[in-house]
C-alpha cells in the first residue's frame, strides 16, 4: 500500500530536499520502517531509542493526530497522506 | 536593515542572546529563524551571555518592556524602532478579592492594559525585532484570537505585511480587532490545533518564504517576551519574588518563561534567592496538562477542546511537559475549573477589584479560588494572579448573566417599585 509522507523542513536533509516522498506499509510503524530503509537515519529522528514517537513530534494520518488514533499501529490505507510536524508552536 | 538567515548568523544583532539551545538535549545552534532541534525535535530557546545589569539601570529605562532590553534578545537600537512599546502594566493590590478568598496578600498583574489588550503584545514585540533581523517581509501567526490582533497591529506599526490565521469560529471582538489593523486575516475551518498544523506546513512551503510566523519559526525569540511579566512583577513588588503565582496554561510557554525570568533575576543578583511556587491554570474543557498532573504522568495526552476559554483552547500543548516539571519542582500544582466557575470568577474579580478579565483571567482567578478553598495554596503567603486579557473581547461568556437589573419608565415611582421589588 503506497502512502505519501510529508517531510518537515528539518528532516529534508535526509530526503535530498524533497518535501513529499512515497512509502509503503499497512500501519504507521511499517511506513516509518520503509521510510528509514529508503532514507537511512530518518527513523531515529522521529522515534526515540525505545522505538516510541518522540515527545515533540506530531504525526498525522490524513487529518487525524495518531495520538488520538492507534499511535504507531494506526492503519495507513492506500493513498493516505502521512504528515510529520514539529510540535513546537502556538499559544499562551 | 541586517539581512540574515540560519547560514548567516553573524550579521544579526540580538543583544545578549548568544545562541539557540535545545531544551530537550542541549544541542546548540547559531541564532536563526529555526525552532525545532534537528536531533530530537525538541523546542529551541535562547541562551544568553548577560553583561552587568543593575536595578538602577533598569529603573532609568522607559516604562515599557524595553526597560529590560539588556535581558532580551533584541538589538541595541530597539528603542528607536517603531513598535508597540508594550508592558509595564499595573500590578493591582487586590485587598477586597484577597479578603473574599481568604488570602492575606494578593496582587493581580493586569495585562489587559497592553496596547491590544492582552499579554500577546509583549511576545510579538520581540518577534518583530527578530523578523527585522532576519529580513522577513510578512508577519504571521496561528492564533486563538488575541495573538492575531497583536500581530496585525505590530505589523502595521512596523511597516511589515501581515497574514494571520485563526479558527473561523472565534469571538466576534477578536475577529474585528485582528482585521481592523489591515493585512490579511484568514479563518480556517478547524480547531486551533489544526490552524497550528497548517502554519507549520506553510513554513516549509515556498508560499511562506520570508514569512516570520511569530509563534512558529520565530518562537524562540517571541516566547522570551513572557519573561518580562516575571521582571515586572518582581520590580513592582519592590524587587522581590512573590511566594506563589497562578498562571494560565494554553501551550504552557508563558508559565515556562515566567519561571525562566524569576531564575534569571536570582542569578543576576537582582532579587533575593528564595523559593516560589508556580501554579498552572486550565479550563476543564481543555485540560490536558492538569489531567497529566493529577495522574502523575509526564506525557501529555492531547484533547479536543470544548470551553468558553478559547484563548486557552490548545488541546496539544507543546510546552505542557515543562509546565509539569516546573509545577512539581517548585511545589505548585496544575488545576482546572469548569466554564461555570470561569464565569463566576470573572464576575468576582470585576465586582471586587474593578477589573474585567477575559475568560483566561476567569480561569486563573477560578483556579486560585479553588486552590485556596482546598487548602493547597498558603493563605498567608504573598500571592500574584495573572489576568492576561480584556473582558471586552469575550463578552459572550458573561452576557447571559450581565444584564440590566431592571428596565423601567423614567419615573421615580417606577424606580421605587423596582428597587423594593
Amino acid at each position: 500500500m503506497s502512502v505519501s509522507v510529508r517531510i518537515p523542513t528539518i528532516l529534508r536533509t535526509y530526503t535530498g530536499g524533497a518535501a513529499d516522498v512515497t512509502a509503503e506499509g499497512a500501519t504507521l510503524r511499517d511506513v516509518l520502517q520503509k521510510l528509514d530503509a529508503d532514507y537511512p537515519g530518518i527513523g531515529a529522528r522521529i522515534l526515540d531509542e525505545s522505538g516510541k514517537l518522540r515527545r515533540f513530534v506530531n504525526v498525522y494520518v490524513g487529518d487525524e493526530d495518531v495520538r488520538f488514533a492507534e499511535g504507531l499501529e494506526t492503519p495507513t490505507p492506500n493513498g493516505a497522506q502521512v504528515s510529520v510536524i514539529p510540535a513546537v508552536a502556538g499559544g499562551q | 536593515m541586517a539581512l540574515g538567515t540560519a547560514d548567516q548568523p553573524t550579521t544579526v544583532d540580538f543583544g545578549p542572546a548568544a545562541a539557540l539551545s535545545c531544551r530537550e538535549c542541549g544541542t546548540r545552534y547559531d541564532l536563526g529563524p529555526s525552532f525545532a532541534c534537528i536531533e530530537c525535535f525538541g523546542p529551541l530557546e535562547i541562551a544568553y551571555e548577560f553583561g552587568p545589569v543593575s536595578r538602577e539601570q533598569i529603573a532609568a529605562g522607559p516604562t515599557n518592556i524595553w526597560r529590560y532590553r539588556s535581558l532580551l534578545p533584541v538589538p541595541a537600537d530597539v528603542l528607536s524602532t517603531p513598535n508597540m512599546a508594550p508592558g509595564w502594566t499595573r500590578l493591582v493590590r487586590a485587598d477586597r478579592l484577597a479578603r473574599e478568598l481568604g488570602l492575606r496578600s494578593l496582587h493581580v498583574k493586569d495585562d489587559s492594559g497592553n496596547p491590544t489588550h492582552s499579554f500577546k503584545d509583549r511576545v510579538v514585540a520581540i518577534a518583530v525585532q527578530a523578523a527585522r533581523n532576519f529580513g522577513f517581509h510578512t508577519l504571521s501567526c496561528s492564533s486563538t484570537g488575541n495573538l492575531a490582533g497583536a500581530v496585525t497591529a505590530a505589523a502595521a506599526r512596523a511597516g511589515l505585511d501581515a497574514c494571520v490565521f485563526i479558527p473561523a469560529d472565534l469571538e466576534e471582538a477578536k475577529i474585528v480587532m485582528a482585521s481592523v489593523y489591515g493585512g490579511r486575516l484568514v479563518g480556517i475551518q478547524g480547531t486551533y490545533d489544526e490552524v497550528n498544523r497548517f502554519c507549520s506546513e506553510l513554513i516549509g512551503d515556498p508560499m511562506g518564504d520570508k514569512w516570520g510566523f511569530v509563534n512558529v519559526n520565530l518562537r524562540p525569540y517571541y516566547a522570551e517576551g513572557s519573561k518580562t511579566l516575571a521582571y515586572e512583577i518582581a520590580e513592582q513588588l519592590g524587587w522581590r519574588l512573590p511566594d506563589q503565582i497562578v498562571i494560565p496554561v494554553a501551550s504552557g510557554s508563558q508559565l515556562t518563561k515566567i519561571d525562566k525570568g524569576f531564575g534569571e533575576l536570582i542569578k543576576l543578583g537582582l532579587v533575593e534567592d528564595k523559593p516560589y511556587k508556580i501554579f498552572g491554570a486550565q479550563a476543564a474543557g481543555c485540560s490536558p496538562v492538569s489531567t497529566a498532573y493529577r495522574a502523575d504522568r509526564d506525557v501529555i495526552q492531547p484533547v479536543k477542546p470544548d470551553t468558553i476559554a478559547k484563548s486557552l483552547a490548545i488541546g496539544n500543548p507543546a510546552d505542557g511537559p515543562y509546565v509539569l516539571d516546573i509545577a512539581r519542582r517548585t511545589g505548585g500544582a496544575v488545576e482546572d475549573v469548569t466554564d461555570a466557575e470561569i464565569v463566576d470568577a470573572i464576575r468576582l474579580l470585576a465586582s471586587t477589584e474593578g477589573i474585567f478579565a477575559e475568560t483566561a483571567g476567569g480561569v486563573t482567578v477560578g483556579v486560585l479560588r479553588k486552590l485556596v478553598a482546598e487548602g493547597r495554596l498558603a493563605p498567608d503567603a504573598e500571592t500574584v494572579v495573572l489576568n492576561t486579557g480584556d473582558g471586552l473581547k469575550t463578552l459572550d461568556a458573561v452576557s447571559a448573566q450581565a444584564r440590566p437589573s431592571a428596565i423601567i419608565r423614567p419615573s421615580l415611582d417606577a424606580f421605587r417599585d423596582a428597587v423594593s421589588g
